[in-house]
């Protein structure tokens, strides 16, 4: 946190990062409103991923703190993941 | 970390990267109770395809996709009170925590007319006319007004956060060279953004 590690975002990129979640919330809208079965619920959890993994990045500002945060960050959604796989698992196979 | 501790010797206990890391364990736990509750949404989805899909379309999207804007436009205007707290403009710092509460205030005022309408259309939980519908529906419902009420719960729990921000930032308790607090406040906000991220597809478009 000294002063010439810390990195200041602009309020311009903060502005281009909004645009962007903004336009990914417009296309999922879209893409739901189109009936397409099973490939619209794995297209609006890709686009909700990604404006996830945007607003942690840049918002949350995880690319530009220590690395540490990045790596806690990843390791809780990993187990989250695993959790995830282990409980369908048992339903879908049981 | 020793060149840090000569630019704060005059602030005793302070240290911004560990309370950072202490919100960040905080919200992990935050990520886990919806965590939790988002598995329990996709097994139950999993089990009732048909009326999860009938049930769906009682919402409105329109007030959804409102809604998920102001709180990302929220979420930007907190992110930008930290780029002004870091420039040393405490007076942008304060008006952008204010859009941020007004914004967190409007996405509320929706969301009671939201639940306004289902409750006047006799779906709460509990209702009569609820409880004549198959168990899909209940179950629905009982998950829509659960998770959405636990995340209006957070973003009253964030404005209160944030309006205390606020007020540090005007005592200049919270100022260019020690803004961790507000740093962490903005986290709590982005969280409170990232869980609607998914509730809003899950719960008004995927059908």
């Amino acid at each position: 946190m000294s002063e010439n590690n810390t990195h200041i975002s602009s309020y311009g990129s903060h502005i281009f990062v909004l645009m962007c979640l903004i336009t990914l919330t417009f296309i999922t809208v879209a893409i739901t409103s189109v009936q397409l079965g099973a490939f619209n619920t794995t297209a609006a959890m890709l686009i909700a991923s990604t404006k996830a993994a945007i607003v942690l990045l840049y918002f949350m500002h995880l690319k530009f703190d220590d690395k540490i945060f990045r790596f806690m960050v990843t390791l809780v959604l990993a187990i989250y993941a695993v959790v995830i796989v282990i409980t369908f698992f048992d339903y879908l196979y049981r | 970390m020793e060149h840090n501790a000569t630019i704060h010797a005059t602030h005793d206990h302070y240290d911004p990267i560990a309370s950072k890391l202490g919100m960040w364990l905080f919200i992990f736990t935050e990520i886990l109770l919806f965590g939790a509750l988002f598995i329990v949404y996709s097994v139950y989805r999993y089990r009732h395809p048909v009326e999860f899909h009938l049930a769906n379309q009682e919402l409105n999207v329109t007030i959804g996709f409102i809604n998920t804007v102001i709180l990302l436009i929220s979420s930007a205007t907190v992110a930008m009170s930290i780029t002004a707290m870091q420039k040393g403009d405490k007076k942008m710092t304060i008006i952008f925590l204010v859009i941020t509460l007004l914004l967190a205030f409007v996405f509320l005022v929706n969301k009671y007319f939201e639940w306004g309408a289902k409750i006047h259309h006799g779906i709460y939980p509990g209702s009569e006319f609820l409880l004549s519908l198959s168990h899909g529906d209940i179950l629905f419902f009982g998950l829509y007004f659960f998770m959405t009420g636990l995340h209006a719960v957070h973003i009253i729990v964030g404005m209160a956060l944030l309006i205390w921000v606020l007020v540090r930032v005007k005592q200049d308790r919270i100022n260019k060279d020690k803004y961790a607090f507000l740093e962490n406040g903005g986290l709590y906000w982005h969280l409170v953004d990232l869980i609607w991220i998914f509730l809003f597809p899950l719960f008004y478009l995927i059908h």
